[in-house]
């Protein structure tokens, strides 16, 4: 497999495909530097890509490599996350969701958005698109941390659900928490704001529940996040 | 002149403390700092060092562009987005914030404020870059000296 254009990959060997392996997607060289690091401080495999075409050469989805999805190609490292940035030449984050969710082989694969802006349309749009989560920069430890559990989820639903419902199912569930979580967190936010910081790294210590799926304070998270930026 | 670890240490700590008294570091720092261990001793070096390099280029691209007749303001306005990115991404709070108003007047094609904005934040830049490599300096010397720094 060619891996010209990938910037940075980590090498992995066949005992280490239990690690969950991410690909991250940034034009920003030094957000990819940090985020890198966040995700191999949580233990991650990471492959860290400069744009969303090199991001789709990796999976083998670009346009020179059409027959892909029909000769049963399969990138020699499973991909369990792909974290991007929106605002990118060529193109953006949101046209990389599209095409990922558009692939039947790929479409599973959950994938986060990064964005410097807090603009809730934008963010709309990539969660009704399929995104699992909207992360603003700058992006922190207790960013990452939260999507680990994206990934256990995966798991558990791949083998329960048709792949088809399964995806889409979750995907629905989740913006619909999303919009309900908004609602009741516009009147909360009026109130006095705590820091950002102490913000993002509650969600874990606050959850009633250890299971990160059934949390609704891990899925509110982020907009809380969103809307404590507003305040800047 | 020698100093002791000691010494050292409390000059890092007074000049680390003042860096984000003054605004010039926020929490993206502390929490860059909180990425750095044995296995990665020098994470923060390298990720300050490649924003000095993406800096760099940012302010000479800006210039260039303010230069041009008639401005390209939306071409400088994505230079301004791109630095106001990176400096988000390692705690440079001041640059982040000139950065933000130097985005307002491209919107409304102020090149008299663009211009204001570049000169502050080549200033900016300028102070943050000696202030760190000061930081940098200590830590070094600390080091140097057998002793740690949290």
């Amino acid at each position: 497999m060619e891996t010209d254009g990938v910037v940075s990959i980590d090498h992995v060997s066949p005992e280490d495909s239990q690690e969950v392996h991410v690909l991250a997607v940034d034009d920003s060289l030094v957000d990819r530097k940090v985020i890198e690091r966040l995700l191999k401080i949580s233990a991650c495999k990471v492959t860290a890509v400069d744009s969303g075409i090199r991001a789709l050469q990796f999976l083998g989805l670009d346009e020179q490599r059409r027959t892909s999805e029909s000769d049963g190609f399969v990138p020699s490292l499973k991909v369990d996350l792909i974290i991007t940035d929106y605002c990118m030449p060529e193109m953006t984050g949101y046209e990389l969701l599209k095409k990922i969710k558009e692939s039947s082989m790929f479409r599973e694969i959950p994938v986060v958005i990064m964005s410097s802006e807090n603009i809730l349309p934008r963010i709309d749009r990539c969660l009704e698109e399929g995104a699992e989560d909207f992360i603003v920069k700058p992006v922190k430890l207790s960013d990452v941390k939260r999507l680990k559990g994206y990934m256990a989820t995966r798991e558990v639903k791949v083998g329960s659900h048709d792949r088809r419902s399964g995806a889409e199912g979750v995907g629905i569930e989740i913006n619909n928490k999303r919009k309900l979580e908004e609602e009741e967190e516009i009147s909360d936010v009026s109130s006095s704001p705590p820091s950002i910081s102490t913000l993002s790294s509650s969600p874990f210590a606050s959850s009633p529940s250890s299971s990160p799926t059934s949390s609704p304070s891990v899925l509110a998270s982020p907009i809380r996040r969103l809307k404590m930026s507003n305040t800047d | 002149m020698t100093m002791d670890v000691n010494q050292l240490q409390a000059k890092l700590r007074e000049h680390q403390s003042a860096m984000f008294q003054q605004g010039f570091l926020d929490d993206q720092f502390s929490q860059l700092q909180k990425l750095q261990d044995e296995s990665t001793p020098d994470f923060v070096l390298e990720v300050v060092t490649m924003f000095f390099d993406d800096s760099e280029n940012l302010l000479k691209n800006m210039a260039r562009c303010l230069e041009q007749v008639p401005a390209d303001f939306k071409q400088i306005d994505a230079y301004a987005h791109q630095y106001k990115g990176s400096s988000a991404s390692v705690g440079a709070a001041r640059v982040k914030s000139v950065c933000a108003t130097f985005r307002s007047f491209c919107e409304t094609k102020n090149l008299d404020g663009c211009m204001r904005c570049l000169q502050q934040l080549q200033q900016e830049y300028s102070l943050l870059k000696n202030s760190l490599q000061y930081l940098f300096r200590l830590q070094n010397d600390i080091k140097a000296a057998g002793g740690s720094f949290s």
